[in-house]
């Protein structure tokens, strides 16, 4: 018991020097079998130094350990603060550990990787170009988690289940296309029209909608994504049909455009011009975009308007008797994920410099509502979690070459991915039903405040 | 009865030839009593009478198939409860009500609860979002207005201390007691009150006799209940309708209600011979079920 409580109070700082012993054995193991590689070069052999090999092997074993740790904490302060559910609701008069602290720090550790990141990358391979890939996965990754901070609003406060969300996206993507293309207006003047464009479909397909609940909401947004998509290929005079738009304007930074010369980004900050600034502020701007989105919902949370919304997800006829106008904040929500979508969308247009209706399928919907399903509803951290392992995760399988070892030469771990994304899905399931944080924090609270389990929260009904 | 006027201003609810049908069921038949300001009215009958229907017409939840609800403020405005839209029997005709079975939202602490309450002046306050999502300062002085008046109706209803936990934690009684305080943070006219006292034990109907007591004397609300408690019901109300099978039998204060004969034979029954004595007498021939619910 006494073993229990010391562990059960271990602090961030024990923690971290824990890890870091870790970490150092590591660089120990790691000096002499990993640091070099000797190669059979001309003269004889030679050696190749792998540092950034060694450095990125002992973060990891770092991050492991902190993680397992934590785990371990909360397993450890479950069973000793809380024999029963229900129990947890009373005062104890307990400091939370570090374990239970995990979700509030976990978001500020999230954001503080995804900006350095483009730093860690170009360190980690040597140079900006080749940390390419990685600033481009990060891209990837934030667009999604955007786009799932964006649904989140729909399906997570609001408890609507939105199947074609990917529809605000398209619009999104389409206006900048179009009046970029059409008009010449540059993306900073696009951005926000795109927003408010979304955001006015999301007002016009929540008109109708909305009085249908649950799965017949659910049918008629699928099918609202549909159409829109049919309309982008079938409308050829206007939208270019399959083959799409292309040729968009790139990116500006605020106006200077990011090519060779003087008038150029590089230029005008006296930098050797390099292709790479544009994907690096393209990141810069997913993540300003994506924060934005999660820093309003935040916000929103703590409005009437949040609360309105989350109270209507527990009870819609409760919330009548109160007076809220079910209607306008069932449109509200949906109107400002929309909006989130189409600022999104505008990005991704923005980004490929090409947009075409290939792009904005059921599957991209899918992905994105599993995004937020996995995170767990309303939960802006497990929906940043989900992202990444559900966009980064099928990037991880292209790189597992070694298991060609192991299956022989032909062996593909590409053509596992969707039967693993099952296998995930099914694992998650059983043991997370409602998300990886299914758990909800209050937004007022007199005293301290305390995650609601997820038992008592509801999920919505449409 | 037909003299009573829709203007009478004494009467903050004047119910008038309300009539309920679904399909082919009458519900409720051509009802009128009115509920006096400042008075705790009580609206009983046996099971199935209709008298959560009536209260389902008188908070919007359903349209009336006839009849006129009239609910007068203390400044003089009227309104035709039956005219207006769902929400806005809360937000502009300041009705608000409790549910027979509890409807919190369970999954939001005992404060956001009353948090949500409060929905329209917070709104106003946050300038519909626009100014509070700006975190400008008005915003967060409503906020703290609110959240004190929250707190005083915590403390009445002796739930101060679990204030951050889970509504759906709390136990039975405290549930029901936190439901009243939620629809009075509304700052209601008429609080309408579905079987407030169903579960509760002895000590928990005292407690909330007290607790309506108190509403009425001290918030300038008026109180109409539907109860099955006959105890709580002669206690607390200063008027009582009787309903049975949609129409009313009887109305006045408890201690004539107490002695009439037509409620006694609803509650507890008649003689063999004597039904269709009392059903000529009450004015009717076909018994209706169910009562119907939201």
């Amino acid at each position: 018991m006494a073993a229990a409580q010391t562990r059960a109070s271990a602090s961030p700082a024990a923690i971290l020097r824990d890890a870091g012993l870790f970490a150092l054995a590591a660089f120990g193991l790691c000096v002499p079998i990993v640091s070099y590689r000797t190669d059979l070069g001309n003269n004889g052999l030679e050696l190749t130094p792998r540092w950034g090999l060694v450095a990125g092997l002992c973060a990891a074993v770092f991050v492991l350990r902190v993680v397992q740790r934590l785990v371990l904490e909360r397993r450890a302060a479950r069973v000793a603060l809380t024999p029963s559910p229900h129990q947890a609701s009373e005062p104890v008069g307990a400091e939370p550990n570090a374990g239970q602290r995990l979700p509030r720090l976990g978001l500020p550790l999230f954001v503080g990787f995804a900006l350095f990141l483009p730093l860690i990358a170009a360190l980690a391979s040597g140079g900006l170009s080749p940390a390419r890939y990685w600033i481009d996965l990060g891209i990837l990754i934030l667009t999604y988690v955007m786009l799932g901070w964006g649904l989140n609003i729909v399906v997570g406060l609001a408890g609507l289940l939105d199947l074609g969300y990917v529809a605000f996206y398209a619009v999104g993507a389409y206006s900048y296309a179009l009046l970029s293309t059409v008009f010449g207006l540059s993306f900073w003047v696009c951005l926000p029209l795109a927003g408010l464009f979304a955001g006015l479909w999301g007002v016009m397909l929540g008109f109708p909608v909305l009085r249908l609940r649950g799965d017949y909401l659910a049918i008629v947004t699928l099918a609202f994504g549909e159409i829109i998509r049919l309309v982008l290929i079938n409308w050829t005079d206007v939208t270019g049909g399959a083959a799409g738009i292309t040729s968009i304007p790139r990116a500006t930074f605020f106006g200077v455009p990011f090519k060779a010369g003087p008038d150029g980004f590089s230029g005008l900050f006296g930098l050797a011009f390099d292709p790479m600034h544009r994907i690096v502020f393209l990141y810069y701007l997913i993540l300003a975009l994506a924060l934005i989105t999660s820093l309003v919902t935040l916000r929103l949370r703590r409005l009437p308007l949040g609360r309105a919304w989350e109270a209507l997800r527990e009870d819609e006829i409760a919330c009548r008797s109160l007076g809220i106008d079910t209607t306008k904040t069932k449109l509200t929500a949906f109107a400002l994920g929309a909006m989130f979508g189409g600022f999104a969308g505008s990005f991704f247009a923005v980004r490929q410099g090409f947009v075409s209706p290939e792009s904005f399928n059921f599957l991209e919907s899918a992905i994105i509502l599993a995004i937020v399903v996995l995170g767990g509803m309303g939960s802006q951290l497990g929906v940043a979690v989900a992202a990444v392992a559900m966009v980064g995760g099928p990037e991880l399988l292209r790189n597992l070459g070694f298991l060609k070892a192991v299956f022989g030469e032909g062996f593909d771990p590409n053509e596992f991915r969707l039967l693993l994304f099952g296998l995930a899905m099914v694992a998650m399931m059983i043991w997370r039903p409602r998300g990886l944080i299914a758990d909800r924090m209050p937004t007022v609270a007199l005293g301290r405040r305390r995650a609601i389990g997820k038992d008592l929260v509801r999920e919505g009904h449409g | 009865m037909a003299t009573r006027r829709p203007d009478d201003p004494d009467a903050v609810l004047t119910v008038d030839h309300l009539t309920m049908r679904f399909g082919g069921l009458t519900a409720v038949d051509d009802l009128s009593f009115r509920a006096r300001r400042g008075d705790i009215t009580a609206l009983i009958g046996p099971n199935g009478a209709g008298k959560t229907t009536v209260f389902n017409c008188i908070t919007g939840f359903y349209r009336p198939s006839e009849g006129m609800l009239t609910l007068r403020h203390a400044d003089g405005a009227a309104h035709l409860l039956e005219r207006l839209p769902n929400h806005a029997v809360n937000r502009r005709a300041r009705v608000a009500r409790t549910f027979q079975n509890i409807r919190l939202f369970s999954g939001m602490t005992v404060l956001e609860n009353l948090m949500v309450a409060q929905h329209a002046p917070l709104m106003r306050a946050s300038g519909y979002t626009l100014l509070g999502l700006l975190g400008l300062p008005g915003y967060r002085r409503a906020e703290r207005e609110a959240v004190a008046k929250a707190s005083a109706w915590l403390e009445r209803i002796d739930l101060l201390r679990r204030a951050d936990d889970p509504a759906g934690d709390l136990p039975y009684g405290d549930q029901r007691r936190l439901e009243i305080a939620r629809a009075m943070c509304t700052g209601p006219e008429l609080l309408c009150l579905d079987e407030p006292a169903a579960g509760l034990n002895p000590r928990e109907s005292a407690d909330l006799a007290r607790l309506l007591r108190h509403i009425r004397d001290e918030h300038a609300t008026s109180v109409l209940l539907i109860e099955h408690d006959m105890a709580v019901v002669m206690e607390i109300s200063d008027h009582v309708v009787v309903l049975d099978y949609g129409k009313k039998i009887a109305d006045g204060p408890p201690r004539e209600i107490r002695e009439d004969p037509k409620v006694i034979a609803a509650y507890l029954g008649v003689e063999d011979e004597e039904i269709a004595e009392v059903d000529a007498e009450v004015g009717l021939t076909i018994p209706v079920a169910e009562e119907a619910r939201p």
